[in-house]
């Protein structure tokens, strides 16, 4: 093996921040997330299995402040993951590569994920408040 | 023809499997499960804004029809092989210490096994009851 001398691409933080590379890396780190909630929702899906005080418990977590800040994070990751994907996919049948329609969808991503996110949760507050 | 086309084996143009003997068997399980997921997704998270706040009858009662009981099966089971496919990638391509990316490559497919079957067997406990 002989790579000693090879020329090295600079690091990553030497790159100005640009819409597309954030998108990417929030693709996966939403993707990450997903999976760790993956076992909460397994876990509130087998207490509602399992017996009341199991589901009181689970239901106790997610009521809890801690609780609501980590299923805003999960629903956003979710919404923007969803949109996002769908995005990807657009690619995948080749469509939306030209650089300005890349920015317009990129911006879309953002502004209906964080919209998607503000419907649930108010639609959420409102379903409560009736129940 | 290009040089790299002469180079390989006319069996092996005709499987098209490429160097990894997979083809693009990944890449596209990916997507696949990701057009799945985008209808399932959408309808999961109307069913929990519309379950805010219910107690335990209620998760019952909707798990208990088929139609919810059902696209939940189908919801676990393609989110944890899309999950399992993804994480997948972020490790092969940031875990470059041989033993701890195999680990955590048997870890990944062990885990989105045994929350699938453990997620399954909850809606379908459900489902079943009563």
């Amino acid at each position: 093996m002989s790579q000693a001398q090879r020329p090295l691409s600079p690091h990553l933080q030497i790159y100005k921040w640009q819409l597309t590379s954030v998108l990417s890396i929030t693709h996966r780190a939403t993707g990450l997330a997903l999976s760790v909630g993956t076992v909460l929702l397994v876990w509130w899906l087998l207490a509602a299995a399992s017996g009341a005080d199991a589901f009181r418990v689970a239901q106790g977590f997610w009521y809890s402040w801690i609780g609501r800040l980590l299923l805003l994070g999960w629903s956003f990751s979710l919404f923007f993951h969803l949109c996002n994907g769908i995005r990807h996919l657009c690619w995948d049948a080749g469509r939306g590569f030209e650089l300005k329609m890349v920015y317009r969808t990129g911006w879309l991503v953002v502004a209906s994920s964080a919209l998607l996110t503000l419907i649930a949760w108010i639609a959420g507050y409102a379903v409560r408040g009736h129940g | 023809m290009s040089e790299e086309m002469r180079l390989r084996t006319p069996l092996g143009r005709a499987l098209g499997l490429g160097s990894a003997k997979e083809g693009v068997a990944h890449w596209w399980a990916q997507r696949i499960t990701a057009v799945a997921l985008i209808p399932l997704v959408l309808w999961f998270v109307i069913e929990l804004v519309a379950l805010t706040g219910a107690d335990r009858p209620a998760v019952m009662a909707w798990l208990h029809a088929p139609f919810a009981a059902i696209a939940m099966v189908l919801l676990l089971v393609a989110v944890f092989h899309h999950m399992s496919l993804g994480v997948q990638v972020v490790i092969e391509d940031y875990i470059h210490t041989e033993w701890l990316k195999i680990g955590a490559l048997i870890v990944n497919r062990f885990a989105a096994f045994i929350l699938g079957a453990a997620g399954i067997f909850a809606v379908l406990r459900i489902a079943f009851q009563g």
